[in-house]
């Protein structure tokens, strides 16, 4: 749904069109357009505003790069400094005498009961012995989640229902994990505004009882203008050590991740990515950069495509492709198989420079299921030497297949242009004229 | 009792109190627009909606002759209303029983929602009966199973990792035998982008279907009041799924403005039908477009 800033920068830059030094015009009309992608990115006004500054500063006068234009040269400024200002993915503080306390704090609904089982998986898996406390006391059933995600895990934990204060359950709690010889303890809090002064006071109490190594914000990719506020209120009445963004998985821009970052100055220590329990990942700042300006996820589209691609499949297909064979029946499968990294808009909205693309191939979000199925219907009405060879397919051939699979002689010349499309372009991608994507088009 | 008034009140005082200050009864100048810019994009109203806002007050302003900025202020409350559609009662009656579809993105609170409408529907009188079909998430059978007991209404629960459509099928049943009105049915939380789960959606919606043709009767889309411009996509994917006929929003007691709520109902239509501002069994509360301006625009003295 949002124009990518490569796009945008590209439609600007097009009158220019020339080399050289990028004059405070360039930049300023550039900004413009960066500052409109940051702000649906959900980057705090304030802070988009201060991100300008610094990056306008740079550019102009920047001297624009032989081999790029010059809103390549702009992408690449403020790219590198969205990549700064995200900072590198902090690690956790875990030397020192043990057990270390891990406190995770945040609003309702942020994740923080899960990211607290990701975490002690993910901390075991390193070598060390994690234990886990339920200190939500208020949130019904927060105590059962925390205790079935525990067992399901197998790591040990301390609960005492909801009868007795948090600060007391949190501080027993790690008495416990001494015990049983834990290194990590986690705590996991109630969700809370940072504007509930009671609330955040039982934070501070938790803090002065337990001693927690780490104070981590828990918070929502998907969150808007509010980050900045929830950062700050939490930051200064508990004082943080790092955020764990979650939700990631989703396709928020995430800019909030920017507000928080720079209202705090804590670095971003993890993201969680998915619902089962291995979905937490170290952070990326540069993969986060190009998903906030709308420039593709490319890492991302990269490691789900690894996943999920059959690579001796993908060898074959190349081989096809270089040889100029790619058939019917190999377009059906490489549709299958998009499919199941996720809706085709979405994939290509992954892909840097792919918003032109998209428009032309005419393939949204919401008729890709359709689509798919009529393509499946089509190649299946036809023989197997028509799926091979689509130039066989005179007027009658065409009749009888769209009569076979209940569509128009229309939507089989759609699908054959399609096919000459998606063919034309994986000879494009072949020769090198896109960015080469591992298994999808190798 | 949180009213309205209270759960909006910190936005009130963060919006208005900014407004306030920038804009007094002066003159329109350049600034002006600025400020009124910076507060809608702070209020996450979007770029889009901010941008065509402002055209349309430019506008206004040379037709209208309008030339201070407390006069500004007022149009504005005018086009911001504007943009909120009028709030529609429940489409629960007129039938032996009338099925909700609870659905949304992790977290967003549907449980915690669910178990506040249930308690509101029966202190109105109704027989409620809730389905637990967030089988998925550790416990969240028995939250909403707690919840039920607060709002003294019964709950259909099944295995944790059970089939959700056979949980709904047998609620069905429970709701028709125990003579019940009206049956919310939880789902569990998935991210719109995620097609699996979207599609799994669609089939507990179409299980609905098989034994009541028309139902869902209520499909509610709970939103979470602190997210941002992913709140369209989000709202768009779930229509398109499965027929969205409205949105609660939650956590609006939070310093959040809830501004992504012009663009949702103005390109899709929804009807916002409640806003959660709270923890306690009270605090949901119906949504009421002409206060929630108004709220905007009170005077505060936060910031």
């Amino acid at each position: 749904m949002f124009e990518s800033l490569s796009d945008r920068l590209q439609n600007v830059f097009e009158q220019l069109g020339r080399k050289g030094k990028l004059t405070e015009d360039d930049v300023n009309t550039a900004m413009r357009e960066v500052r409109m992608a940051l702000l649906e990115a959900d980057v705090n006004l304030k802070v988009a505003k201060d991100f300008i500054n610094r990056v306008k500063e740079r550019a102009i006068g920047a001297e624009v790069q032989k081999s790029l234009k010059p809103s390549q040269q702009v992408i690449k400024i403020v790219n590198e400094e969205l990549i700064a200002t995200l900072g590198q993915p902090g690690r956790l503080n875990l030397s020192g005498p043990t057990p270390r306390v891990i406190m995770l704090v945040g609003l309702q609904g942020s994740g923080k009961t899960t990211t607290a089982a990701k975490l002690a998986l993910m901390l075991r898996r390193d070598g060390r012995r994690p234990f886990m406390v339920a200190g939500d006391t208020y949130r019904p059933a927060a105590v059962d989640q925390l205790v079935t995600l525990a067992r399901q895990t197998n790591i040990p934990y301390h609960e005492e229902g909801t009868s007795a204060a948090p600060p007391d359950i949190c501080a027993r709690g790690v008495e416990a994990a001494r015990k049983a010889d834990a290194t990590v303890v986690l705590l996991d809090t109630a969700g809370r505004l940072q504007i509930d002064d009671d609330m955040m006071d039982e934070l501070v109490a938790i803090r002065e009882r337990t001693q927690p190594a780490e104070i981590l914000l828990v918070a929502d990719a998907m969150t808007g203008q509010e980050a900045v506020r929830i950062a700050e209120g939490f930051n200064q009445r508990v004082g943080l050590t790092g955020l764990i963004l979650t939700k990631v998985d989703g396709d928020a821009r995430g800019g909030a991740a920017i507000s928080m970052r720079a209202v705090t100055g804590v670095p971003i220590k993890f993201m969680g990515t998915g619902e089962k329990l291995d979905g937490l990942e170290l952070f990326h700042p540069d993969r986060l950069a190009s998903r906030i300006l709308g420039m593709g996820d490319m890492l991302t589209l990269i490691e789900r495509a690894e996943e999920l691609f059959d690579e001796r499949e993908a060898e074959r297909l190349q081989r096809k492709l270089l040889k100029n064979q790619f058939t019917l029946e190999d377009f059906l499968k490489q549709l299958q198989q998009i499919k199941r990294m996720g809706s085709i808009g979405q994939v290509l909205d992954m892909l840097p420079g792919m918003g032109r693309l998209r428009q032309q191939v005419n393939i949204d979000n919401e008729d890709a299921q359709k689509q798919l199925k009529k393509v499946e219907a089509i190649i299946y009405s036809m023989t197997p030497t028509e799926r091979r060879n689509p130039k066989l397919l005179n007027a009658r051939r065409k009749q009888r297949i769209a009569a076979g699979s209940g569509t128009s002689v229309q939507d089989i010349n759609a699908l054959l242009r399609q096919f000459r499309e998606m063919q034309r372009m994986m000879q494009m991608i072949g020769r090198g004229n896109f960015p080469r994507i591992p298994g999808l088009f190798k | 009792m949180a009213s309205l008034r209270d759960g909006l009140k910190r936005t009130r005082q963060s919006f208005f109190g900014r407004i306030a200050q920038a804009i007094g009864a002066t003159e329109i100048d350049e600034d002006s627009w600025d400020e009124v810019e910076a507060l809608l994009l702070q209020a996450d109203v979007g770029v889009g909606t901010t941008m065509q806002l402002i055209e349309t007050m430019q506008g206004r302003v040379r037709r209208d002759g309008i030339t201070r900025q407390d006069q500004l202020i007022a149009a504005l409350k005018g086009e911001l209303r504007k943009l909120l559609m009028e709030p529609q009662p429940l489409n629960l009656s007129g039938r032996e029983l009338s099925v909700v579809l609870i659905a949304g993105v992790n977290g967003s609170g549907k449980t915690t929602s669910i178990g506040k409408m249930a308690y509101r529907m029966r202190l109105n009188n109704r027989k409620v009966i809730l389905a637990a079909g967030d089988t998925f998430r550790a416990a969240a059978i028995d939250q909403l199973k707690l919840w039920g007991e607060r709002a003294g209404v019964p709950v259909i629960a099944g295995q944790p990792g059970s089939d959700p459509g056979a949980v709904v099928y047998d609620a069905i049943s429970a709701a028709r035998a125990r003579g019940a009105e009206v049956l919310i049915v939880d789902t569990a939380g998935r991210l719109h982008s995620n097609f699996n789960l979207m599609a799994e959606l669609v089939k507990v919606r179409d299980v609905l279907r098989k034994v009541i043709p028309d139902a869902p009767h209520e499909t509610l889309l709970v939103l979470d009041g602190t997210t941002g411009q992913n709140a369209l996509t989000q709202a768009k994917k779930f229509q398109e799924a499965i027929a969205v006929t409205g949105v609660v929003v939650t956590k609006l007691d939070s310093t959040a403005k809830g501004g992504m709520l012009f663009a949702i109902q103005q390109e899709l239509g929804l009807p916002v039908h409640y806003i959660g501002i709270g923890e306690s069994m009270y605090d949901l509360v119906f949504f009421n477009p002409t206060a929630f301006v108004d709220s905007l625009f009170e005077n505060g003295s936060e910031e």
